[in-house]
């Protein structure tokens, strides 16, 4: 039954997604953030897709295989009077980029509805087969 | 008398058959429009379709060219065979779901849906009222 399976790869595609909206709600959130738990400055985080097999051949599915965290060095701000300073008197801020994660956040809401919109159209075309014969 | 009763619904039923594949296929494309390196499917739907109702070889199948060879028997086939989509932009991440064509697809393929599934109400119904006599109204 191909038409069940609509719901798995859809399913997982959202799902994807909305682990892929977290990262970004996370980067955001942290984007001012001096320090991490590990005392060093926060890095913004990428999940990254990979296909994955949902049974059948015709039936690709999405995971997150893995998050990444970007290496590329923070902002780092002059200021003495910090807390956080070194002994130079620079503050080292997170390396996240609120525009990219912005970008990113509105990619990741349209392919969410998209796959919303796939499973709702599944759906309704499953409803009307259960009602073969019958009109 | 009664297979060529229901011989009228064989079709149709393939055609839906192979309707709800294209579905799933075109909701793997989308599912897979952001990831990495993923190339687009797609179905040859009127060659899979010919496969299915036995009017044309299925590709790979064995061909009888001695009387003595049994027949493959019409409609035995496995999933269609599936394409590549052509893409029409390059992407750097080597992507090739073109969204608005898989968009368009689906919305093409359901309505294509909805169409056999009328079809097959109407020829159900057809054969209702045929069965029924003429007292029944």
């Amino acid at each position: 039954m191909s038409m069940l399976n609509i719901f798995d790869v859809s399913g997982s595609a959202a799902s994807a997604q909305s682990q892929r909206l977290n990262t970004v709600a996370s980067n955001l959130a942290n984007a001012d953030t001096v320090a991490g738990p590990d005392g060093q400055a926060y890095k913004a985080r990428q999940v990254v897709f990979q296909t994955t097999l949902m049974g059948e051949v015709g039936a690709a599915g999405v995971r997150v295989s893995n998050v990444t965290e970007d290496q590329t060095p923070g902002r780092r701000v002059h200021d003495p009077k910090h807390p956080a300073a070194d002994a130079q008197g620079y503050v080292t801020y997170s390396n996240v980029n609120p525009i990219e994660e912005m970008v990113n956040m509105i990619s990741a809401s349209r392919s969410y509805q998209n796959n919303i919109e796939v499973m709702n159209t599944a759906k309704s075309l499953m409803l009307k087969t259960l009602q073969l014969g019958q009109g | 008398m009664q297979l060529r009763l229901t011989q009228a619904l064989d079709f149709q039923s393939q055609a839906l058959q192979l309707r709800s594949e294209r579905q799933r296929l075109i909701a793997s494309n989308i599912a897979n429009a952001d990831t990495p390196g993923y190339q687009a499917r797609e179905m040859d739907f009127a060659r899979a379709l010919r496969e299915a109702t036995g009017a044309q070889a299925v590709a790979g199948e064995m061909a009888t060219s001695n009387p003595q060879h049994m027949a493959p028997v019409a409609g035995a086939r496995d999933e269609a065979e599936l394409l590549y989509a052509s893409h029409s932009q390059d992407s750097v991440d080597r992507n090739t779901v073109d969204l608005e064509r898989e968009r368009h697809s689906a919305v093409e393929n359901a309505v294509k849906y909805e169409a056999t599934l009328r079809f097959i109400n109407s020829s159900v119904r057809n054969m209702l009222d045929a069965m029924k006599g003429p007292n029944q109204g």
